[in-house]
């Protein structure tokens, strides 16, 4: 497995890199950690002439937390999110799900922003960061934008970064209340089967408010805002919890792999979200 | 054909210069340019981990880094962890608990062990199976494995005591 | 002096023989990242081979242009079949009696198979080149299901006459490779259909691959000023290869040198001749500089060879009480495009014919047809010997099954039907005749062991509280009992391309008493270098660390077939060992004349011969080995060294106990092992330490391939589980601790009575596992479903039951 020939960059700055990119335009793509695209660069299922590597950019890395305001960089690798103990008190679901993200030379490797701007439906940041309703800086040739994460996917490997675009950093509003990240997977090292992001909200014995995202039950990650509004007003009880359940899988549309047919996938996916609100609620 | 880049790393200490296709993996460059054939390649999809190194203090698949990628960087590889007069620990502790047979992925399992011992010196069972979870054995089962890192955390914390 | 105050326990002590869990000496390189393996060689001028392959499962080649690869700089060379053809190396001859292409001939019959093969200046110019290789393809129909190949009207291979006769007798179809029978049909008939109790089952052992961490490769090299070929490579038979090699290419064998080096695993995977090696040979004899062919992973798991895909129909009759009257199987075999399975020449199913089990069944039948497929070729034994672990999971699925009809305890089922320890020898219905065991001490110790009554208990109530709808989780406790036969084999009945399964064993004792033995076998890590040594310890009284133990060198190896089937102990281990008694035999006559007595009146004892009844009057081995150098003894020749080729009378039957507790989840398929217990019996046990590590290696390869871990095809033929993304290993989190035990029941007919092991916890395991799962869904009717147990799998198991309604 060798991928064919390239030219490699390793600018130091933003500047650099969006120059580079309006240059080659198509041949040309920003790697961070690169797990996710050597391997189709090495199968050659992936031609890219013009590799930027973004290791030397500055100003990508970083987690800084601002009471609520929660700002990580894009080259933040999933090991940086475990090690972070202030991530881990204001949004343990980020622990919690980088955890179950590939094994530990990957998450060594891995950032958060290549796992979000990649747009493969594997990736479970998507789902977490539109369960969390995060945005995504992206900076280009006409200067920076924020795009809600619940808006930026629009097909498998299809997003609404631009080709001269790069994703600089994910940022989000941590709410009190209690998240989970339950995941199914055949392996350590496997996407999921199917896999939930729960945030919800508690007053006294009912839920305010609650947000629902899972992943790799479709081209795109989906957010359900029928099933979070389902559980809202309600004691999360077991009829509240199917309410939300079918909601969701109204919302989700698997297609069959090696990890088995729809209607299994389908079914984990109602076995695994239910986990995931359960857990939730009991943390909230 | 794109030019070729020149690269400088240190490898086990050693400064280490050469002209490279930054196509080149860093698995290959090591193995081929550097004769450090101790990391070896095992799957090509970064499943497998046998092809472990430590780059700039972590643990990666060699297999899926571009040599360009570890241009400047500080590398270390079985080779460099101990040597025949003075064995690491894990070299030792692998061969007393039977962690190894046909010794394919022995150097990317103990150059991860090592690392994995030095983020947490003092793990649990399940905590060695969790942090090893980036190398598979195709040979033993894992078990001795996990006993010879178990081993040779006991050593380390033993040898530390001793030290204080 | 230092012998005069060592105490005899000190003395064995010292040897590191048999029994002892001495270290392996091979790790001292190995943790040291100074193992060599194929990759690691490194020739002067060395090329790189890289295949162009097929992406279609079944098409006609209409043209192959390889004018834009030539161009490419840095290319040498670009072969193909056209190329091949005038040296007849366009096709070889498999170890089934059938040809496999090299490289395409006018079709391609599976995905990934060799079309061309590039030769470049480095591995990076000749991947760019096989991107430039132009082949036109036409679209051919695929068959991937063996049942519908049998029936289907497209021929496969049209290299076959139509209605010839093939390598194991006539073929009754086009697509229809042999069909091979065993036992009494009409006998077995007869008793099952006037039955008590008959349960039939259709078995399905799924398609999977050993899949060693290392993949195969070679470098092949032509000195064309003396006319040697050096072939370095992944061999488990390296002196088979060399056979082979001489005889494709005409060059004589005294000039041909393979060399196995350090091999990465090879669990059968590296049995075969593969058309790497051929290229890499053609290649460097064209080129004149050493070629090296390394296939990548997705090569391995898509072309080389595969093991399993066996359906096997069974029958099973019984009395009401449960005693086993008959058994009637009929294997539907998948074997690919061509049959390339590695059996002795005898056994195109290998010894499928042990399926009677570890059972005294008075009468069987066996029938196997091979069928054609666009699949890939192979059928290896993967970590068992030839088509075992097939034979052992059909008949630990019948008897579960017949457990069901009967209504009886299945552990009870197989215990009145064992072989009794007074019945061996045993002869099987099938032919074959056991050496030893003793299977009801070894069950009764297993089940204590585990708590049999105190599990069942628990599964029982499991399941009323499942019923109460208080847990999702089921518990199934998986049993297993299997016998091995391994070993092979006795010459007269055993061969690989003619050459008969013998091994060998040379030792030199050099004048300071250390010593070098040299055998036919090759360790893929199954740690020979530490345990033939001591085999020889025990035998001569040299210590263990006083010998080197070299393999793989066919220029200084003693001829051999080779290490699979769990043969090296059993063969190679026996010439050790006889090898071990001939040196002896020659010491004792030089210590009698050192001592000046008559050769009677010494006798040997662990390190030395002593005067009988006088044992302060000895002579060391490392005096006897001096004086055979340095002084003129009368009668006797100088030196000392011996050779054994071993022919085993019979082969050996290792034995084992499984019992595996496992949690299912209903709802989401997902399992969780409690707790795994094996005991083995593999005879007289040489080290311990290395017993434990295969039992845990093979069981682990067992997990893998009983829940998850299989060569899937999609109808068009493509493989679908061609990384290990998809190709299931598990990794140290979802793999269990597990509990060894062990009875020792010696062969005997092995010299010391060893029976060898490496395979029987993939034999013995895999059926653990499965019959888990089984066990799992008993209480709701399951009777038979078909691995690998992946999650959906399970999840459709519970489906269908009904149990998410």
């Amino acid at each position: 497995m060798i991928p064919a020939p390239f030219d490699y960059y390793r600018p130091t700055d933003i500047a650099g890199v969006i120059a580079l990119l309006e240059e080659h335009g198509d041949d040309a793509r920003v790697m961070a950690g690169g797990h996710s695209l050597i391997p189709m660069m090495k199968l050659r299922m992936a031609e890219i002439p013009h590799l930027i590597d973004l290791q030397d950019v500055a100003g990508l890395g970083g987690i800084t937390i601002d009471g609520s305001e929660i700002r990580i960089g894009a080259m933040t690798t999933q090991a940086d999110l475990i090690d972070h103990e202030g991530l881990a008190a204001a949004a343990p679901i980020l622990r919690e799900a980088a955890l179950q993200i590939a094994d530990p030379q990957v998450r060594y490797m891995g950032t958060v922003g290549g796992n979000v701007a990649n747009g493969d439906p594997g990736n479970d940041m998507p789902g977490l960061m539109q369960c969390l309703d995060a945005q995504f800086t992206l900076v280009g040739p006409d200067g920076e934008r924020t795009v809600a994460a619940r808006d930026f996917y629009e097909a498998a490997y299809m997003t609404a970064r631009t080709d001269e675009e790069v994703l600089t950093c994910v940022s989000f509003t941590a709410q009190p209340g209690g998240a989970a990240y339950e995941k199914q997977k055949r392996k350590i090292g496997d996407y999921a089967t199917a896999a939930a992001a729960v945030q919800l909200t508690r007053e006294g014995s009912t839920c305010a408010a609650a947000s629902i995202a899972m992943t790799n039950l479709s081209d795109v990650p989906v957010w359900s805002p029928a099933a979070g509004a389902a559980l809202a007003d309600t004691p999360v009880d077991d009829s509240a919890i199917k309410a939300a359940v079918d909601a969701a899988l109204a919302d989700i549309d698997p297609t069959e792999d090696n990890r088995g047919p729809v209607k299994f996938k389908r079914h984990v996916a109602g076995v695994i979200l239910t986990r995931a609100i359960k857990s939730a609620w009991a943390r909230a | 054909m794109p030019d070729k880049m020149h690269i400088k790393v240190t490898v086990n200490g050693q400064d280490e210069e050469f002209l490279a296709e930054p196509r080149e993996l860093l698995i290959y460059a090591l193995r081929e340019r550097l004769n450090l054939t101790g990391p070896h390649v095992g799957c090509e999809t970064s499943h497998c981990g046998a092809c472990t190194v430590i780059v700039n203090g972590k643990s990666v698949k060699s297999c899926t880094m571009f040599v360009g990628q570890a241009n400047g960087a500080e590398i270390t590889t079985i080779e460099g962890l101990g040597s025949p007069d003075a064995l690491h620990v894990l070299q030792e502790t692998f061969r007393e608990h039977h962690g190894l047979q046909c010794g394919f992925c022995t150097p990317g399992m103990i150059t991860r062990a090592h690392k994995l011992l030095e983020e947490n010196p003092n793990p649990t069972e399940e905590e060695v199976r969790f942090g090893m979870a980036g190398n598979l054995c195709r040979c033993t089962g894992y078990q001795n494995i996990v006993k010879s890192i178990l081993a040779a955390a006991a050593q380390m914390n033993g040898a530390q005591e001793a030290a204080e | 002096m230092k012998d005069e105050v060592e105490s005899r326990d000190d003395r064995v002590a010292n040897l590191k023989g048999l029994g002892s869990a001495r270290k392996r000496v091979e790790d001292v390189r190995f943790t040291q990242g100074k193992g060599n393996y194929v990759d690691d060689i490194k020739l002067p001028g060395m090329l790189h081979g890289d295949f162009v392959r097929s992406p279609y499962a079944h098409a006609r080649v209409k043209s192959i242009n390889i004018d834009a690869a030539m161009a490419l700089d840095g290319v040498v060379a670009v072969l193909t079949a056209k190329d091949l053809e005038p040296l007849s190396l366009h096709w070889m001859p498999t170890l089934a009696g059938d040809k496999q292409m090299v490289l395409a001939d006018g079709k391609v019959l599976f995905q990934g198979q060799e079309v061309a093969f590039v030769v470049a200046r480095d591995r990076y110019v000749a991947a760019d080149a096989v991107e430039l290789v132009e082949v036109d393809y036409e679209e051919l129909p695929v068959l991937t299901d063996p049942f519908e190949a049998m029936k289907s009207d497209t021929v496969l291979r049209e290299d076959l006459e139509d209605g010839a006769d093939g390598a194991h007798g006539p073929r009754r179809h086009h697509n229809h490779i042999f069909l091979w029978e065993e036992g009494d049909k009409a006998a077995t008939e007869e008793v099952i259909d006037s039955a008590e109790v008959v349960v039939e089952e259709m078995v399905y052992y799924h398609r999977t691959h050993p899949c060693p961490l290392e993949t195969c490769g070679a470098v092949a090299s032509m000195d064309k000023v003396n006319g040697k070929l050096t072939l370095y490579g992944t061999f488990q038979a390296p002196h088979v290869v060399r056979t082979v090699a001489s005889l494709l290419s005409g060059i004589e064998e005294h000039n041909i040198r393979v060399v196995s080096p350090d091999i990465g695993g090879g669990f059968g995977n590296k049995v075969g001749v593969y058309p790497g090696y051929v290229c890499s040979i053609v290649a460097s004899i064209v080129t004149g500089l050493p070629v090296k062919w390394v296939e990548d992973r997705m090569e391995n798991l898509m072309a080389t060879a595969f093991a399993r895909d066996y359906w096997m129909q069974g029958k099973i009759s019984a009395t009401k009480e449960g005693k086993i009257t008959g058994l009637h199987c009929h294997v539907t075999a998948d074997h690919g495009a061509f049959d390339a399975c590695a059996d002795p020449t005898k056994y195109p199913a290998g010894f499928f014919h042990i399926c009677t089990g570890s059972y005294d069944i008075p009468v069987a039948y066996v029938g196997v047809d091979g069928v054609y497929t666009n699949k890939a070729p192979g059928g290896v034994a993967y970590r068992c010997s030839f088509r075992v672990t097939e034979a052992a999971y059909f008949i630990e699925r019948m008897i579960e099954v017949l457990a069901m009809e009967l209504n009886m305890d299945a552990a009870e089922l197989r215990r009145i039907n064992f072989i009794r320890k007074e019945q061996f020898p045993y002869q099987s219905a099938l032919g074959w005749e056991y050496d030893s065991g003793d299977y009801h001490t070894a069950w009764d110790k297993a089940l204590t062991s585990v708590g049999y009554d105190d599990l069942r208990r628990e599964q029982a109530e499991r399941v009323e509280a499942f019923k109460r709808g208080e847990t999702r989780k089921l518990m199934g406790i998986g049993l297993s009992f299997f016998t091995e036969i391994v070993g092979a084999g006795p010459v007269k009945n055993c061969d690989i391309l003619g050459m008969g399964m013998f091994d060998s064993c040379e030792i030199r004792i050099h004048p300071t008493g250390s010593a070098i033995a040299r055998l036919g076998t090759i360790s893929q890590g199954q740690g020979h270098a530490t345990t033939f040594a001591q085999i020889l310890a025990t035998e001569t009284g040299i210590p263990a660390d006083s010998i080197t133990i070299e393999e793989g060198d066919t220029d200084t190896a003693p001829y051999g077939l080779g290490t699979y089937g769990s043969r090296s102990t059993p063969v190679a281990g026996a010439a050790t060992a006889l090898a071990g008694r001939k040196i002896r035999a020659k010491a004792q006559m030089i210590a009698a004349y050192l001592l000046e007595v008559h050769d009677d009146d010494v006798e040997f004892d662990v390190d030395r011969f002593v005067l009988k009844g006088a044992p302060e009057r000895f002579k060391t081995m490392k005096e006897i080995a001096y004086a055979a150098y340095n002084q003129a003894i009368p009668g006797i020749e100088p030196g000392l060294e011996a050779v054994s080729y071993y022919d085993p009378p019979n082969m050996t039957y290792p034995f084992g106990a499984y019992v595996c507790v496992m949690d299912v989840d209903v709802d989401t398929g997902t399992t969780d092992i409690r707790q795994f217990y094996a005991l083995d019996d593999c005879g007289t046990r040489i080290n311990p330490m290395v017993i434990e590590g295969q039992v845990h290696g093979g069981l682990t390869e067992a997990l893998a391939i009983a829940m998850g871990q299989e060569i899937a095809y999609d109808d068009l033929g493509n493989c679908k589980t061609g990384t290990l993304m998809d190709f299931f290993i598990p990794t140290a989190w979802e793999t269990p601790n597990y509990v060894t035990d062990h009875t020792e029941t010696p062969s005997p007919h092995h010299p010391i009575g060893a029976k060898g092991v490496g395979e029987s916890p993939n034999v013995g395991g895999v059926p653990a596992f499965s019959n888990a799962v089984h066990d799992a869904f008993r209480a709701f009717g399951l009777r038979q479903a078909h691995m690998p147990h992946d999650h959906w799998r399970i999840w459709q198991i519970a489906n269908d039951l009904g149990l998410h309604d």
